[in-house]
């Protein structure tokens, strides 16, 4: 009995001065392990008389209890202070940049192109797209620019060069008009009655061409997005109405809009719609060249001629129209001084959408 | 067209409306106001930073400090023989003003002037600009010595006041002008920059502006006897005239004055002209062109002795003759140009020959010189079609070219002349002939249109009376006439007046639309005390009828006005500008929704650019025109759709490749460590006078490193082909396309023969990429890693079968395993993957490449091929005993088909 009081006093004693993991996985070979003295008590049972067993037996039990618990203890212990001192040590400089994954970006023109048939798309006007290179009737003649009109100058064009064309020359498109007159003819030509073709509500965008000096202000392409709407209840008032949705979903619902009379071929009457400046609140910057107030759209009901065009008859339908820029939009809206950034394609502008 | 208010005032009473007011009203009107530029007016005090509604430049002058003056005497100044000192008195005062104007110089010494002479003049404290600066720098007039000489003001030059850029001299006002009166109120103005649509064209003149104001503002025009100088009819005989094409030239006027003395204008002639751009110079072309400023119908002077000189019928009377030019006949122009002719220019000859280029510049011969007695003055009207052409052809851009290829109505002619006629007379002294000498073989159609109010409501959305329809229509001179009868007098009940509420412009909720039942008829701003009410409106029968029917006729003045559905929209764009486009409510569609067709093809594309951009590639759009030499650098094309007018020789076609313009954005980017781009957009195939073909093509280009160097990772490696294979998998996995297969490209000359793949969906090519053949990267200036490309035809893209079917989440757990075989190098790792995938069936359901190992102990001329497998039944759990089985049948049919050996 005395031997087993000293082996847990010697044990636990030892286990005092036990810290690391290596030094208490000795200590548990040492004092509770199979050729530990205790582990000798137990073996040596056997020999003992039937008298002395039972105690022997129980103390070596209690001991063995009392050790293996001690052991735990210190365990605990020793898991707790080396995983202070982990964590103490793994210290990182949290203000080193991060890895970069590889980001994409779309190109603003798309972004911009984006934004506005997406809320077109709401609005109920459906994408229509067609060819950049057309023949002077669709982009001109069927559009109520007869030939010779001073309206064309309005629109100097690139010409592809043709013979024996005649009055119908072929040119890239100017703007991306010409698509209402192959919409209109597409309904028309699908509808069982070509008399009663149904009505129209399409946002047409693509690349158009200009014959311009490429400057800060002016560039030879450039994307439009333009707005048709054909049916027999179409009205100047509702031309308002669907614009000035457009502009509060477009530029925020706090967007106040004005149009003002002018002219296009297209359409008649005409109105140019203005956009109280988003930057400065209509106080006047030099956003809006202190204005007040940015130009953002034409618009108007659909001439007679061009409805004839495309198959509709102006007696009995009426449409309106309306076209804008999303380069023009993208520069008021990132700020972009200069237009020639948009197809200079350096990754250094382009990074930044 | 420059407006000069003090001008318009001719013609309006414009009082209690500031030049910002009516710039507004105009604006909205149709006839955009592009800036304001003062010269005299008061100015609104802007702060540097405040919102000025229209652009504004100028100066006011102070009313106190500068005024008409008179000099009467100019003396000699004791210290400087280049400068004089001129008594002057200003109203009040004798004021004594040192001057060096060389134009009063002559005047030094002769003592007390008989005549004084008036003046403009700024007295101490007053704000000018800097005569002697350059551009425009205001300054003022402080006390200082200047030769020993007090000076405190100046008599004033032209740019000293911002009317022109002269400072030669100073200016001398007319003898009328009153002394002592404010300049401002004298002379003052404010010029209103107006631009003229095509639609606008008889808006070109003041008095075409007045009358569209006056509409505008519901103001009358005033009774000025200017604009009707009616021509007597009597027929002159001092010429005779054959017109040989009236379509050509549907009217000619003449009208001569004779005994002219050639002079300056008066000042305020020459100050308006400056005003309105056009530079003074002698009394008699002042006079066409002030008639021309003024009504809008060019005017052109001939020396009527040199056409009488070169008369060679018996009546010793010019015969004027108008017709198109011969095919290379030549004309010399005032400007000393001459010129050689096409048959698409006009001419006015006399019988000897070509006099001047109709409608657009005059010849050398018949000009009028300080000589000149007698003056023949025409005024025509021309096919604006070929005016136009004439004036392009020649680059002879004028303010005569402007407004006739712009259309002038044939109507303005014998105005035009006989307003040149008296200004001549007056200015000059001159007496004029009887008579006008007038061909008129083809006057216009004035259209007669009908609109109802059932149209009015059905295009602009605005319910109006027939009489309200009528007076606004009336105030812009149209004739209306109801067709049913009515009972109500037809008194005008609209009255748009014009309000300084500047809210009235914009699109809100209470003003935007007016209350048309009640007595607000058009306006928010009507004063409705003068005006008739519309309850006399509302017992009237003919006048609520939506049916009742107007027939419109056009004044005879514009041509913009067509006949039928476009006549009717013509005159409905002239209710929505009269009723103002900002009283026009705004309203939602209540039409019915077109059948929804969508536009796959647009949604396709744009599905393609999100895949495309989660994969870390940056989007980028290309100039459609580019050359052949630099799309020769990647391949070399047959034809092209070429440009006719490239606007630089370096964009004369429209593009073939549109890889080519992504790798030509690769270059400009050179430098970046690692680029990703991708395009989508149009080539163009061109078909020989046809349009040209527009297939939608995406190109990729991938070059650098793989990942960006940073403060943990240096060097990384460079991208290459199989960067670019895992990119695309992804876009196709991303599509959802099925059976897709890579085979070794061989039609692909412009990539490496041993790196270039070409991707197939079933039997379909879709596309090819691979590494750039070294030399088409040699003729690009690229960096030294391989610059990897792809090219993908969008149409059979769109076209392929997409083949997605859900695999079911499986229940039972995989077993895992890797093999590894060797394999000759000529069997691609693709054959034997898909024999592992035919020969496990549904058990396996991976096997995933993970090693590709060569090396001597392996033998020359093979590889080893290391496969990660998954084994898994949807059934039960495998055992590893039939996992080994699968294996082993894998291994056998390998070494059969392959001759594969299984590595140990």
């Amino acid at each position: 009995m005395n031997q087993l009081n000293d082996i847990e006093t010697s044990a636990l004693q030892a286990l005092e001065s036990v810290t690391d993991e290596d030094a208490l996985q000795a200590w548990k070979t040492a004092h509770i392990g199979r050729s530990s003295p205790l582990m000798q008590v137990f073996a040596g049972l056997g020999k003992l008389s039937k008298e002395e067993k039972p105690a022997v037996g129980q103390a070596a039990n209690r001991v063995k209890l009392a050790l293996e618990s001690a052991f735990e203890a210190r365990a605990q212990i020793i898991k707790d202070a080396a995983l202070a001192k982990s964590l103490e040590e793994e210290q990182l400089d949290v203000t080193l940049p991060g890895r970069p994954a590889p980001r994409g970006r779309l190109h603003p023109s798309t972004v911009q192109l984006r934004r506005m048939l997406d809320i077109l798309a709401e609005m109920g006007f459906q994408v229509y797209t067609s060819r950049e290179v057309e023949t002077d009737e669709f982009n001109f003649q069927f559009l109520n620019f007869p030939l010779h009109h001073p309206a064309r100058e309005m629109q100097d064009s690139f010409y592809v060069e043709t013979e024996g064309r005649g009055d119908n020359p072929i040119l890239l498109r100017t703007h991306t008009s010409p698509g209402q007159i192959r919409a209109m003819r597409d309904a028309v030509a699908a509808a069982p009655d070509p008399a009663n073709p149904p009505p129209i509500r399409i946002a047409l965008p693509g690349m158009c061409y200009r014959y311009e000096q490429i400057t800060a202000r002016s560039e030879i392409q450039f994307n439009q997005v333009e707005g048709l709407a054909v049916g027999t209840n179409i009205t100047f008032a509702d031309l308002k109405g669907t614009l000035t949705d457009f502009a509060r979903r477009m530029f925020g619902q706090g967007a106040r809009v004005r149009f003002r009379a002018d002219h296009f071929p297209f359409t008649e009457p005409s109105a140019e719609m203005d956009v109280e400046c988003f930057v400065c609140g209509g106080k006047g910057c030099s956003v809006c060249k202190r204005s007040g107030w940015l130009e953002i759209l034409g618009c108007g009901m659909v001439h007679p001629n061009v409805l004839m065009s495309g198959g509709y008859d102006p007696k009995r339908y009426t449409g309106f129209a309306f076209g804008m820029g999303p380069e023009r939009q993208a520069m008021l809206r990132y700020r972009i001084e200069d237009i020639r950034y948009f197809w200079g394609n350096d990754v250094r502008f382009l990074e930044q959408f | 067209m420059k407006l000069p208010l003090s001008w318009l005032k001719d013609y309006l009473d414009i009082t209690g409306l500031s030049p910002e007011d009516i710039a507004r009203k105009l604006t909205f009107g149709g006839l955009e106001v592009e800036e304001i530029k003062y010269a005299g007016w008061t100015m609104p005090a802007y702060g540097k930073d405040d919102r000025r509604e229209f652009k504004t430049e100028g100066i006011a002058w102070d009313r106190e400090r500068i005024v008409v003056a008179e000099i009467r005497e100019v003396k000699p100044h004791p210290n400087a023989d280049r400068l004089t000192l001129c008594d002057l008195f200003d109203g009040t005062q004798e004021q004594v003003v040192l001057t060096g104007a060389p134009n009063i110089f002559h005047l030094k010494g002769t003592g007390k002037l008989p005549k004084p002479i008036k003046v403009a003049y700024a007295k101490e404290g007053a704000t000018i600009y800097d005569g002697h600066a350059d551009g425009l720098v205001l300054t003022t007039l402080k006390r200082a010595k200047i030769r020993g000489v007090e000076s405190y003001s100046m008599v004033c030059s032209e740019k000293e006041l911002g009317i022109s850029e002269e400072h030669e001299g100073i200016i001398l006002l007319d003898e009328d002008a009153p002394v002592g009166t404010p300049l401002a109120d004298y002379m003052g103005d404010a010029v209103l920059e107006v631009k003229i649509n095509p639609n606008m064209a008889r808006c070109a003149s003041v008095l075409g502006i007045a009358r569209e104001l006056a509409a505008l503002l519901g103001r009358e025009l005033r009774d000025k006897s200017t604009h009707v100088y009616t021509y007597t009819g009597t027929q002159g005989d001092f010429a005779t005239l054959e017109i040989t094409d009236p379509t050509l030239n549907p009217r000619f006027v003449l009208g001569l004055i004779r005994d002219v003395e050639i002079k300056q204008s008066p000042y305020w002639v020459q100050r308006r002209l400056k005003m309105v751009g056009a530079r003074p110079i002698n009394n008699i072309v002042d006079a066409t062109n002030y008639a021309m400023f003024e009504l809008g119908e060019p005017l052109h002077a001939f020396d009527y002795d040199v056409l009488v000189g070169r008369v060679t019928n018996s009546t010793h009377k010019p015969k004027i003759l108008t017709r198109a030019a011969k095919d290379g006949e030549k004309l010399t122009t005032l400007d000393g140009v001459e010129r050689t002719l096409t048959p698409m220019n006009v001419l006015v000859c006399d019988e000897k020959g070509a006099l001047s280029l109709a409608g657009v510049m005059g010849g050398a011969e018949s000009e009028v010189t300080d000589k000149t007695k007698n003056i023949l003055l025409e005024g025509a009207a021309w096919n604006f079609i070929n005016v136009r052409r004439t004036a392009r052809q020649h680059n002879l851009q004028s303010e005569a070219s402007f407004r006739f290829s712009r259309g002038v109505h044939p109507a303005m002619a014998d105005k035009g002349v006989s307003l040149g006629l008296k200004l001549i007379s007056e200015w000059s002294g001159g007496t004029v002939a009887p008579g006008l000498v007038d061909s008129y073989p083809l006057p216009p159609k004035d259209p007669t249109v009908e609109v109802t109010p059932r149209d009015v409501k059905r295009v602009l959305g605005i319910d109006l009376t027939a009489q309200q329809i009528i007076a606004l229509l009336e105030r812009v001179e149209f004739k209306c006439e109801i067709q049913e009868p009515i009972l109500d007098t037809r008194k005008p009940i609209l009255d748009i007046r014009y309000s300084n509420n500047e809210s009235s412009n914009i699109e809100s909720s209470n003003i935007a639309s007016p209350n048309i039942e009640s007595s607000n008829i058009a306006s928010p701003n009507i004063e409705s005390s003068n005006i008739a009410s519309p309850n006399i409106e509302s017992s009237n029968i003919a006048s609520s009828n939506p049916e009742s029917r107007i027939s419109v006729t056009t004044p005879p003045y514009r041509l913009d006005i067509g006949e039928g559905v476009v006549g009717l929209a013509d005159i409905l764009e002239e209710i929505a500008r009269l009723y103002g486009i900002e009283n026009i409510p705004a309203t939602n569609i209540a039409d019915a929704l077109p059948p929804q067709i969508g536009n796959p093809i647009h949604e396709w594309e744009e599905r393609l650019r999100d895949l495309l951009i989660s994969l870390g590639f940056i989007e980028i759009v290309s100039y459609r025109m580019t050359s052949v030499e630099k799309e020769s650098r990647l391949a070399r094309f047959d034809d092209h759709v070429v440009i006719a007018n490239p606007i630089t020789p370096e964009r004369n076609v429209l593009r073939r490749s549109l890889l080519a313009s992504v790798l030509e954005a690769a270059e400009k980017n050179a430098r970046a460590e690692s680029l990703s781009l991708f395009e989508i957009g149009a080539v163009f195939l061109p078909h020989k006078n046809e349009l040209p073909d527009e297939p939608r093509k995406l190109a990729i280009v991938m070059t650098g490193r793989r990942a960006a160097t940073a403060w943990d990772v240096k060097d990384s490696p460079v991208l290459d082909f199989f960067d670019m294979k895992g990119r695309i998998e992804l876009l196709l996995a991303g599509l959802q396309l099925a059976d897709v297969s890579y085979a070794p490209a061989d039609s692909a000359a412009h990539l490496h023969p041993g790196k270039a793949a070409e991707i197939k969906v079933g039997d379909k090519m879709i596309g090819q990429f691979g590494e750039l053949h070294p030399l088409v990267k040699e003729r690009y200036e690229l960096g030294a890693s391989p610059v990897l490309a792809a090219e993908f035809d969008l149409a059979a893209l769109t076209s392929a079968q997409s083949g997605f079917s859900l695999a079911p989440v499986p229940e039972f757990p995989p077993v895992y395993e890797d093999i590894a075989v060797i394999v000759d190098e000529s069997v691609a790792a693709a054959r034997v993957e898909s024999l592992i995938r035919q020969t496990g069936g549904r058990s396996v359901t991976d096997a995933r490449l993970f090693d590709v190992y060569r090396d001597e102990k392996i033998g020359a001329g093979k590889k080893s091929l290391a496969y990660a497998l998954t084994y898994q039944s949807p059934e039960k759990t495998l055992t590893d005993a039939e996992a080994a089985a699968i294996r082993n049948k894998i291994v056998k049919r390998l070494e059969q088909e392959v001759k594969a050996k299984l590595r140990s």
